[in-house]
């Protein structure tokens, strides 16, 4: 069972945008979709080590500034090489004007 | 990718499966953190923005040259006038399917993501390299540019071979390498090097491919033979050939003469001003060091991208022919020196080299000067 952490706050995230936070030695990648929704997943790529908030949302899509790998970050799906291994993704939640992400 | 071998004259080894290789992996090298320059975040995803519609202007532009082009050759065979139109027809097809290439084997020149793939399968025929190889040796060489045994495209290895480089611009021995591959391949064979960087689960893909090719390159040379002429030839798998030498001409400039073994784009890449006829065959790979610092900035935006990191790189190349002045003197150095490189003066607004990684020469080598 995981616990329920405060990742940022609403603002810190542009729309279809990621931001880093770092929890316990490990980077996770706070996403606001378009539509204003929140998610969250690994903060590296699963195919070398980069870390996604320093790439490119595009609609549903984060693409690693590495080699442009991509991902599905409402899935965790990877959707194109050499992103070949899903993210694992955690659930979200919004609490007042905070992002909470339950974190392992 | 079989050009990747072990440089017997040098002290440097090449192979991916060798020494050099390791002792990358080991120190440290493999796998590292680059240097960036700093840009902030609302700037960089403004630069990362991507669009259909400029590589959708060109991608019509270079196809509809390349039918023209062609059709002249057809046309006027026979004469002599065919020659400008194969001329014309052998660039866009043997060197502006290079950028195409890696352009589109990068995802950035269009938004949508199957007309990347498109245009990709298309530029990978015509530059005759397996999309699914390449697209994995082009990520190493992303990982580890210029890192010897790790990257699989150093074009030039030390010391220099101008014997092959010259050839080179003839497309010959990339050609060869390249026919071998595809044969090697389409038999059910990939090399140790090619497992080594390609995951097991795509492997299957690269054969499948390169007997799709087989199978159509049969085809050119079955009409060939049956119309007994090299027209078709002239038109499908020649162009590699005597088409490449634009494509030679800027690829080499992207690296040759500069560092290796560093995790510095701005030591070992090189940006270069070039005309823009230059400029739309090779889609803006001239901004080189950009490129590599910040691979997710599309083509059509690297100009910008440029103005806002020159601060911090060493003075662009004023042309293709400056670059070569500088260039050709650092091979016929090499020749004697191995380890020797052109370190270029930054700026007094940039922050220093990151040097802290580089591997040094054996011991008794000469430096850079």
């Amino acid at each position: 069972m995981g616990r329920w952490v405060i990742a940022c706050a609403i603002d810190d995230v542009d729309e279809e945008d990621v931001i880093r936070f770092d929890h316990d030695g490990r980077a996770y990648a706070i996403y606001k979709s378009p539509q204003g929704e929140f998610f969250a997943t690994n903060g590296v790529c699963t195919h070398e080590h980069a870390f996604l908030s320093d790439g490119l949302v595009m609609g549903d899509i984060i693409e690693c500034p590495k080699h442009n790998g991509r991902f599905n970050y409402r899935t965790g799906e990877a959707k194109s090489a050499p992103a070949c291994v899903n993210l694992a993704t955690f659930p979200v939640r919004v609490e007042g004007g905070d992002v909470l992400v339950e974190v392992e | 990718m079989t050009d990747v071998a072990l440089n017997p004259r040098g002290r440097r080894d090449y192979d991916l499966m060798g020494a050099d290789g390791r002792r990358a992996v080991e120190t440290g090298l493999a796998a590292a953190e680059w240097y960036h320059t700093d840009v902030p975040r609302k700037q960089m995803k403004e630069l990362m923005q991507r669009s259909d519609g400029p590589a959708i202007r060109d991608t019509i532009l270079w196809l509809g040259l390349l039918v023209l082009f062609g059709a002249g050759g057809v046309y006027f065979w026979g004469t002599w006038w065919c020659v400008p139109f194969f001329a014309a027809y052998g660039v866009l097809y043997g060197s502006a399917s290079d950028s195409r290439w890696h352009e589109c084997g990068h995802g950035t020149a269009f938004r949508t993501q199957w007309m990347n793939r498109a245009v990709y399968q298309i530029a990978c025929f015509m530059i005759m390299r397996n999309p699914i190889t390449w697209r994995w040796s082009h990520a190493r060489h992303h990982t580890d540019t210029i890192i010897v045994g790790r990257d699989p495209e150093i074009a030039v290895m030390r010391p220099p071979d101008l014997v092959r480089l010259v050839l080179g611009f003839v497309g010959i021995s990339d050609a060869w390498y390249a026919m071998s591959d595809m044969v090697r391949n389409a038999a059910g064979h990939l090399s140790a090097a090619e497992k080594s960087f390609i995951p097991q689960m795509e492997q299957h893909k690269v054969i499948r491919i390169a007997r799709i090719w087989v199978a159509i390159y049969a085809g050119v040379i079955a009409l060939a033979i049956y119309m007994q002429s090299i027209l078709p030839l002239m038109l499908v798998g020649l162009p590699r050939l005597y088409g490449a030498w634009h494509m030679v001409m800027c690829g080499l400039l992207q690296h040759g003469g500069l560092a290796d073994n560093v995790t510095d784009h701005r030591l070992n890449s090189r940006t270069v001003y070039m005309n823009p006829v230059s400029r739309f065959i090779y889609w803006n790979m001239n901004y080189h060091v950009e490129h590599h610092m910040f691979p997710m900035v599309p083509y059509h935006a690297l100009p910008r991208l440029h103005e806002a990191i020159r601060h911090d790189l060493p003075a662009p190349t004023p042309s293709i022919w400056a670059g070569y002045r500088e260039m050709i003197p650092a091979f016929l150095r090499q020749l004697r020196y191995e380890d020797y490189f052109i370190k270029r003066e930054l700026p007094p607004t940039a922050k220093p080299y990151r040097e802290d990684l580089h591997v040094p020469p054996m011991p008794g080598a000469a430096a850079a000067e």
